[in-house]
């Protein structure tokens, strides 16, 4: 209401890039930063123990791949959160960093000395030719291991109290969400699945770098069979602690769900969510377990494709527990506070009382007539509505509205504007409507045209912003105004 | 005038306290983008340093070594300046929550393209510095100095970007003109921030690899034909001169900016900065007049005097920013307790008022009546036809909605409603049988 609508119509709305950054971003963290690094490490360890000047090198080559991918794409699609929710949703995200702030900030700061170690730690590799400096550079990946842990363990917390309701305004909400019961499983879950894929990487990318012979690889073929030998062996063990997270994290879900939410609809559609998430549980691990079981033996036999059939599973998996985890926060953006739309709960009785085009800043009418009631509609909508739907594209109200009463015949518009009334009843993960009876008319209005003039809705990137004057009398607008 | 009025904005506040004093998030905001605005210079600048270097480089090969060496100073500079972008954004987002956010969203599409476009031009700068030797002759040179172009062409534009965020939110007036990013850098001084910015880039580049090649530890010994005070003496002659420059870019932002933030304490702050800049001015001409033996003895000084002068800029420009939004923040403040205090007063009466007792059979139905007609089919069945098949079992409908199957394939499943309880089930159940048995 107090902020320009961002709006990309056919992407309903634009959550979906949220969405795909975040993903992107997970995708990259895990294997990559999380569990790429400790891998990375205990090898130059071994190789340095061993003296096997070979399998440093390769450390160095795979750790060249991690460190491009994380300081370019993982470092500006975490970045890249937050610049797109800050467009789609700045009610929320500009709420939880007030909410939320030292949270952020201890995050920015363990943050920053893991981009200054993961600089350090690459950047000196080739530098460090004598033992004891060698020792103290292997140092530098073991804190950059701790780090980009640490990293994952404060913003898994930092969501988990997201979502935990009504409880951040206690003191101790911070804790609160480290002791919540999804906590430990999914942190565990996450930090076994992370080394799981950050193997399978470490092995695909040592396909590519064991074809030649070379100075410092004098063995190709050892050296890959032994890369192999020893990650099969770290992909099982991980494979083990995913299993018992996953489970632990499935078993504690239905508990937490009870406590969580009260409304069934919201727990069904949860439900089904997380049946699906055990089957692909249940695959992936399948996955890794024959490609694991496979490189113990018989390495040779499991050609570079075979590994990306768990690649591809392990991207499924995350981004369906990714999507269920949002998906339990409905219909708040932070819970038992504010509502996805923006929202606050204790004004949702004065708004649906009051009105709010009365109350919004950008809307351009201030009371509806019959002439302005498509308008007044349409930005009732945009109000109300835009955060999730779209009109005609992704997640699309007509879309949605066909599906319940037809394509075929007319739509009655007193039935709609009832449905509209009571819609948090009948679907739960929707917050309820924030306005008046008029403006559930006035949306109804524009709904019914937008259904028979399909219509892309332009958001203020585009369109601009237009400011209807305050309804107020003209003698406090006097002294509300800056003096410019 | 009430069409002036009505041109400027005034956002209610998110209806939470800032975290931390204020003193502090302003203190954090102009020491936290200080630092982050010096990397973004490191690396704008670094990227110029390294194109321009790299051309020089086609006819004398030392040249061509020296933009490699920049080069490897660019790409690191370039992940601390978005690691050090992250705390001022914090800061700016509590500071200035309604004009940051609304300066993001009118310029929106190009506010999105941040992301895509750093981490191309990071990619690229990756490519540039690791292709160095491989892509070194004919052909594959000129692509690899095409590569080191786009990559600074990259990091030219995208400060534009958050430029015209800095500047939109300090014009809330404006607002209402915007058409998209295009059009908000018409409004206030971009255009001469940006010159100043891009001064500033070159300026810091210079005073950076000056320190950078003179320091005592330097290994340039891959840099054949290039000694290390000689190295010094160009990067500080780059500095001095451009700096010199920014005595004339500097009035030019000054008395471009709209008359809006201008108070005697902004003049005050950035004249005393001046003339601290005026006396490292002089201190960096005095030592591009020493020998080789002894230049570089004042870098430390030098550098000490460029960050009071930086500092002062800084906090001229926050001086400005709080002067330029106090009356629209003043408003906002009044809005937000208007607003607060309607609000509460609602939500009191709302206590006070009796409590509603249950609601009536009626108004439960409503939550059905949404779907359920008395002898039309909606998006259910007609409730004549609930009332045949569950004539005599008000406890059938009761267990359906708490958990309702799909038998008819035409129709969307019913959602269940087990949270409205079984009290109030049974009522609704009730009547929608009469309801049924009367409508013919």
């Amino acid at each position: 209401m107090d902020f320009p609508s961002f709006y990309l119509d056919h992407l309903a709305g634009g959550r979906l890039i949220i969405g795909l950054i975040a993903s992107l971003h997970v995708l990259i963290n895990h294997p990559l930063a999380v569990g790429a690094y400790p891998l990375l490490t205990w090898m130059e360890w071994w190789a340095h123990k061993n003296n096997r000047p070979d399998v440093d090198h390769l450390a160095y080559r795979i750790t060249f791949v991690v460190f491009i991918v994380t300081t370019t794409v993982g470092a500006m699609t975490g970045v890249g959160i937050w610049l797109s929710t800050s467009l789609f949703a700045p009610f929320a995200i500009g709420s939880l960093l007030r909410v939320f702030f030292w949270g952020w900030f201890l995050e920015w700061l363990v943050f920053i000395s893991e981009v200054a170690l993961i600089l350090w730690w690459f950047l000196s590799w080739k530098k460090a030719d004598k033992p004891e400096k060698k020792r103290k550079h292997i140092k530098i990946g073991v804190a950059l291991s701790i780090m980009s842990w640490l990293t994952m363990a404060l913003i898994v917390a930092v969501l988990g109290f997201m979502m935990k309701p009504g409880e951040w305004n206690q003191t101790r909400a911070f804790w609160d969400a480290m002791t919540n019961p999804l906590y430990l499983p999914q942190l565990g879950f996450r930090t076994f699945f992370a080394v799981m894929t950050g193997a399978v990487f470490l092995w695909f990318s040592s396909f590519f770098f064991t074809k030649k012979k070379g100075a410092l690889n004098p063995d190709p073929r050892r050296l890959r069979e032994w890369i192999i030998y020893r990650l099969s062996h770290v992909v099982l063990i991980s494979l083990l602690g995913t299993y018992a997270f996953g489970t632990w994290y499935w078993n504690a879900v239905p508990e937490t769900m009870k406590a969580n939410s009260s409304v069934a609809l919201l727990t069904q559609e949860f439900m089904s969510w997380h049946r699906q998430f055990q089957t692909l549980l249940g695959w992936t691990l399948i996955a890794f377990l024959m490609v694991g079981v496979g490189g113990l033996d018989r390495s040779s036999m499991i050609p570079r494709w075979a590994l990306l059939i768990p690649t591809v599973l392990s991207i499924w998996l995350i981004g369906h527990f990714e999507r269920a985890r949002e998906f339990m926060r409905k219909p708040w953006v932070i819970g038992e506070y504010m509502y996805s739309n923006g929202v606050h709960k204790d004004e949702l009785a004065f708004l649906q009382s009051e009105g709010l085009l009365k109350h919004a800043t950008y809307v351009k009418h201030r009371e509806i007539t019959e002439s302005n009631k498509v308008e007044c509609g349409q930005d009732i909508f945009m109000l109300a509505c835009s955060r999730c739907h779209s009109t005609t594209g992704l997640n699309g109200v007509i879309e949605k509205l066909t599906a319940m009463y037809g394509p075929d015949k007319p739509w009655d518009s007193a039935g709609m504007q009832l449905f509209i009334k009571g819609m948090h009843q009948t679907r739960t993960f929707m917050p309820p409507f924030p306005g008046t009876d008029a403006e559930a008319g006035a949306l109804v209005a524009y709904l019914q045209q937008l259904r028979t003039h399909p219509q892309t809705l332009p958001g203020a990137q585009s369109a601009g912003i237009v400011i209807a004057p305050e309804a107020l009398k003209p003698s406090k607008i006097a002294d509300s105004q800056p003096t410019l | 005038m009430p069409a002036l009025i009505a041109t400027i904005p005034i956002p209610r506040d998110l209806p939470l306290p800032l975290p931390v004093p204020e003193w502090l998030l302003v203190v954090c905001l102009v020491v936290f983008f200080l630092v982050h605005i010096l990397f973004v210079n490191l690396m704008v600048g670094g990227s110029v340093f390294v194109v321009v270097a790299e051309w020089m480089g086609l006819k004398n090969k030392r040249w061509d070594a020296l933009a490699h060496e920049i080069a490897q100073t660019v790409t690191v500079n370039k992940s601390l300046a978005v690691v050090m972008g992250i705390g001022p954004l914090l800061c700016i987002n509590l500071l200035y929550t309604i004009q940051w956010y609304s300066a993001n969203a009118l310029t929106g599409h190009a506010w999105l393209l941040i992301i895509p476009l750093v981490i191309v031009a990071f990619l690229l700068t990756y490519l540039h510095k690791y292709t160095w030797d491989t892509w070194a002759k004919g052909r594959k040179k000129t692509l690899h100095q095409a590569i080191g172009i786009t990559a600074m062409l990259l990091f030219f534009f995208i400060p534009v970007i958050f430029l015209a965020n800095v500047n939109l939110m300090l014009f809330p007036s404006e607002w209402e003109k915007v058409r998209g990013f295009f059009s908000s850098l018409c409004i206030g001084n971009v255009l001469p921030r940006y010159l100043h910015f891009m001064a500033a880039s070159i300026a810091m580049t210079g005073l950076f690899l000056a320190g950078y090649f003179g320091r005592k530890n330097a290994d340039i010994s891959h840099l054949d034909d290039f000694t290390c005070p000689e190295l010094r003496r160009l990067f500080y002659k780059v500095c001095a001169y451009v700096t010199l420059g920014q005595f004339a870019l500097g009035p030019l932002v000054l008395f471009t900016l709209p008359s809006d933030g201008i108070t005697t304490q902004v003049y005050v702050i950035i004249f005393s900065g001046a003339a601290v800049g005026l006396l490292t001015l002089w201190l960096l001409f005095g030592e591009l007049r020493r020998d080789d033996t002894r230049i570089g003895s004042r870098y430390w000084p030098i550098a000490a005097l460029f960050s009071i002068v930086v500092f002062g800029m800084g906090s001229g420009r926050h001086v400005y920013r709080e002067a330029a939004l106090a009356g629209h923040k003043a408003a906002i403040k009044n809005r937000t307790e208007r607003y607060a205090a309607a609000l509460a007063d609602f939500n009191k009466n709302l206590a006070a008022a009796p409590a509603p007792a249950g609601q009536s059979a009626e108004q439960l139905f409503m939550n059905c009546a949404v779907c359920h007609a008395p002898n039309v089919k909606l998006v259910g069945p007609p409730l004549t036809e609930i009332a045949q098949i569950y004539a005599g079992n008000p406890e059938g409908i009761v267990t359906w909605a708490k958990a309702p199957g799909k038998k008819r394939p035409e129709l969307p499943q019913m959602p269940p409603f087990n949270h409205l309880g079984e009290a109030s089930l049974r009522k609704i159940a009730e009547l929608m049988l009469e309801k049924g048995a009367t409508s013919k």
